[in-house]
Order: C-alpha cells, then sequence, then structure tokens
C-alpha cells in the first residue's frame, strides 16, 4: 500500500506540520496522517523523535526525519521530479534559506512574544516587532517575487510555504489583540501574496479553517491564564 | 583579484570576517575544505565597512560570502551555498535521508549548543546557571550522538576520516568552549562524562586546515571577557 510508505506525525493546529502537509501536496505524494495528541504522545512519536519529542516528524520507508526546514527539504529531494521546492540556482536556494532563517528565528519569536507580553505597552511593543519584520519580509517579497504571485514565482515553493504557514496564527494575533498586522496599505505585496497562497491547491485543502484555530487559541490561551491565576491565589484558609 | 582555483567555477570570492568569530570559521573551513582561492576581509566591530552594511543590511552581521558580486549571510546558509557550487569535497552527504540527518543536528547545535553558550557568556547568577543546566543537557545528547556514530575508523560525523557538515557547524567547540567557560565562570565541558566528545574535538583541532585557523586562547579570553564585561557592565578587572 503506496500511502503506508509515507507517515506524517502532526497536529491539525501546527503551522510546521502544516509545512509539511502542503510540501508533500506540490509533490502529489500519498501520506498517512497521523493527529498526535500533545498531551499523550504516542510511542512512535517519543521514538521517532527522541530528542525533541515534536511534530511534525516525517517517517519515509520506516526512517523519521524531524524539524521542519530539513523535511522540507527532504521532500524536494527524495521526489525530485517537478515541481520543485527550492529554487534550482544556489544563489536563490541561499536567499530562500537566509529568509526562511529570518522568519523562524526572528519573526516567529515575535509572533510568539505577542502572546507572553504582559501589559498594555509590552503588548503593543511585541505587535509592532511583528508588523516591522512584515515590512521587511515585504521588502524581500518583491526582491524575491520580481512582480510575479509568490516568493518563488509562478508557483508556490520554499519561502511561500515556510511564511505561509504562519498565516492562520496571524489572523490570531490580529483578532485577539483588534489589530492588523497583514496591513493592505503597509504590506500591498503580502497582502496580495496571502490571498493567493491560502487559495493554491496545495494549501486550500489542508490549511486550518482560521476561525476554528482562533477557538482553539482562545481555549488554550485561557486554561493558560486559569493555570496562572491559580499559582497565583492566595492560600485558602 | 580574480580567484576561483577550481575550473568550473569562476568569479571572485569575498569573506567579510571578525578574527574572534566561531561563524566566520566555520565558513573558512568550508571555503579550505574545498580548496577555494577567497579574499579574506577583517570588518572592525566598531566601524563596519559600507560594504558589510550593504551586502547584510538585515542583520549587519558577519559572515558574508560575497561571489561575483552576490552576498551570501548566515554562516549555515553561506556553507549550504558553498557546498551547492563548488562540487569537490563534499560537505554534506549524497544521500537525501542523511542530509536531512546532518540538517536536523545543525540545528539542534545551534537552539541547544550555540545560542545556550552565547547567552551564558554574557549573563550571570540564576540566569547563568538556567543556560549552563541547559547546555549540559544538550552535551549529553552530543556525547550520545558522537558515541553512536564514532569509533577508531570513523573519527568524524561526516563519516571517516573526513569532516563534513556536522563538524564544521560543531567544530568551534573544539577552541571557543574553554574559552566561554573561562570568561564566564561555569562549567560544561567534562572529560569523564563526555569522552568520545573529547576525543573528536582532540581530533578536530589536528585537522590541517582548522589547526592553522585556530586562534590562541589567551587573546580569544581576552577578547570575550571585554565583551562579557561590556554586556554586563562590570568593571574591567586587569
Amino acid at each position: 500500500m503506496a500511502g503506508s510508505e509515507v507517515k506524517v506525525l502532526g497536529t491539525w493546529a501546527s503551522p510546521f506540520a502544516l509545512r509539511v502537509h502542503i510540501a508533500l501536496g506540490i509533490k502529489s505524494v500519498k501520506y498517512e496522517w497521523v493527529e498526535e495528541n500533545l498531551e499523550a504522545k504516542s510511542q512512535l512519536l517519543l521514538e521517532s523523535n527522541p530528542i525533541n519529542k515534536q511534530v511534525p516528524v516525517l517517517i519515509h520507508h520506516h526512517k523519521p526525519i524531524c524539524e521542519s526546514l530539513a523535511i522540507l527539504q527532504y521532500i524536494d529531494e527524495a521526489w525530485p521530479s517537478a515541481p520543485s521546492i527550492l529554487p534550482s540556482d544556489p544563489y536563490h536556494r541561499a536567499v530562500a534559506r537566509f529568509w526562511a532563517a529570518y522568519i523562524d528565528h526572528k519573526w516567529f519569536t515575535w509572533l510568539k512574544g505577542v502572546a507572553s507580553a504582559e501589559g498594555a505597552e509590552a503588548k503593543k511593543a511585541a505587535l509592532d516587532q511583528v508588523r516591522e519584520g512584515l515590512v521587511v519580509v515585504e521588502e524581500a517579497f518583491g526582491k524575491c517575487s520580481k512582480g510575479k504571485d509568490f516568493f518563488s514565482g509562478d508557483r508556490i515553493g520554499y519561502l511561500d510555504i515556510v511564511l505561509g504557514c504562519f498565516l492562520g496564527w496571524l489572523y490570531v494575533a490580529e483578532k485577539r489583540n483588534d489589530v492588523k498586522l497583514l496591513d493592505e496599505e503597509k504590506m500591498p505585496g503580502l497582502a496580495a501574496w496571502a490571498i493567493k497562497f491560502c487559495l493554491d491547491g496545495a494549501v486550500k485543502n489542508v490549511m486550518p479553517d482560521k476561525d476554528e484555530l482562533l477557538d482553539y487559541a482562545n481555549m488554550v490561551f485561557q486554561a493558560m491564564a486559569m493555570a496562572k491565576a491559580k499559582l497565583n491565589a492566595p492560600p485558602n484558609y | 583579484m580574480a580567484s576561483g582555483s577550481v575550473a568550473d567555477q569562476e568569479g571572485q570570492v569575498m569573506l567579510l570576517g571578525f578574527w574572534f568569530s566561531a561563524f566566520v570559521k566555520r565558513v573558512e573551513w568550508a571555503l579550505k575544505l574545498k580548496g577555494i582561492e577567497y579574499d579574506y576581509v577583517e570588518e572592525d566591530l566598531a566601524n563596519k565597512s559600507t560594504l558589510l552594511l550593504t551586502s547584510n543590511p538585515i542583520h549587519k552581521k558577519v559572515p558574508v560570502l560575497i561571489h561575483n558580486g552576490n552576498p551570501i549571510a548566515e554562516s549555515l546558509v553561506i556553507i549550504e551555498y558553498i557546498d551547492e557550487t563548488w562540487k569537490q569535497n563534499t560537505i554534506l552527504p549524497q544521500d537525501p535521508y542523511e542530509r536531512a540527518m546532518a540538517r536536523f543536528w545543525a540545528n539542534f547545535i545551534e537552539q541547544k549548543v550555540t545560542e545556550p553558550i552565547r547567552e551564558a557568556l554574557v549573563s550571570q547568577g540564576e540566569q547563568q546557571e538556567k543556560k549552563v543546566k541547559e547546555l549540559k543537557e544538550a552535551m549529553e545528547v552530543v556525547e550520545g550522538e558522537a558515541k553512536a556514530k564514532l569509533n577508531d575508523k570513523t573519527l568524524f560525523f561526516g563519516g571517516g576520516n573526513g569532516v563534513g557538515y556536522v563538524d564544521i557547524v560543531l567544530g568551534w567547540t573544539c577552541n571557543w568552549m574553554e574559552t566561554i567557560e573561562e570568561v564566564g565562570g561555569f562549567k560544561v565541558l567534562d572529560p569523564e562524562s563526555q569522552p568520545q566528545f573529547h576525543k573528536w574535538m582532540a581530533n578536530v583541532r589536528e585537522v590541517p586546515f582548522i589547526k592553522t585557523t585556530l586562534e590562541p586562547k589567551e587573546k580569544l579570553v581576552e577578547f570575550f571577557r571585554m565583551v562579557r564585561q561590556d554586556r554586563l557592565g562590570l568593571v574591567a578587572n586587569k
């Protein structure tokens, strides 16, 4: 059974797992999706990723591959027939990898910082930082896309996937904080790109519904707030 | 000055760096492994050149590799670029699964060893203790991998007798780790609980093109002491 050759361990809400969904879709690879419960991780997950115990994990021919960027590049190399995910030219590949590192290590850290910021001032600073980061990426989009629809040109590729997977969580941050982050005026290129990305054939059927994601986020954050309140609550005499 | 000693890739190769930077040394090791001639430009930390600022406007950091006028930044990105542009003496493995493993380890090293040790260098007290604890746990994982992969015939993570991607990414530990421990006043290295890792470090130090690039420890200690004092606002202890 061809489908069982490729397994993905992930969660529906994980942007990193979404990257793997999209990449396999681009390559038209059949795979089995295993929805993990992060509160009760499966034996398969713990054995496949003993070091980080995280999703996503791609299992191909019974060999596990971890870390979403390593997985994306593996998918491109293990299924080398078109369409390709990374550009073919080494310099353009380097540019794509550079921006992937910026998005993952700088920008996504700032996006997470919005949730952990306490107080109105800190929240505003965190949100401003996310927005400024998007302005930087807007410029990169202009240079990479050269007037076409996507970072990779006519079709979605590496950088589109790397940034696009966060669109749902960006929406969550906007709604929870009642602000606009992906601003059509400040980032017209990215705003247009986001719409096209979400409509792409490899994306639209696997991207989580953003309002479902918002409900989920609200639930998670409320649970976290309640747990924190319990910790801080005065003792019950 | 036109360089490019290998027939299939012409074009000038320039590397912008700082003498004390482990990230710069990684790129030099990759270039030397491939036998690529390059012009090295020593930048001034306090007075970065226009070339650096325009080549890496986002981070304004070294290393930056400039090839045929195209700037590439971020040491791991540069190393992959070097490997893909010059085909001799491969750095990453050929097999896609092995490549994925190498990239996984490079990411682990950066997140769990390289980043925390930089943070431990410029922190103190509880904050530093937290980083040191993280480092010790990470080193257990590294020792585990060294035990699993290395032996008398396989000296390096790259397999066999030659250094590969993971060796180049982790290689800074052979010189900078002791330095930062001394400056920061903590201990992560332990020959007793990390015997394979220590064997590997000793082997890395002896690789000819790595050995010639290693800066004297006293010079590095003096420099990083300044960095720590500057970041913590401490009075200079001479």
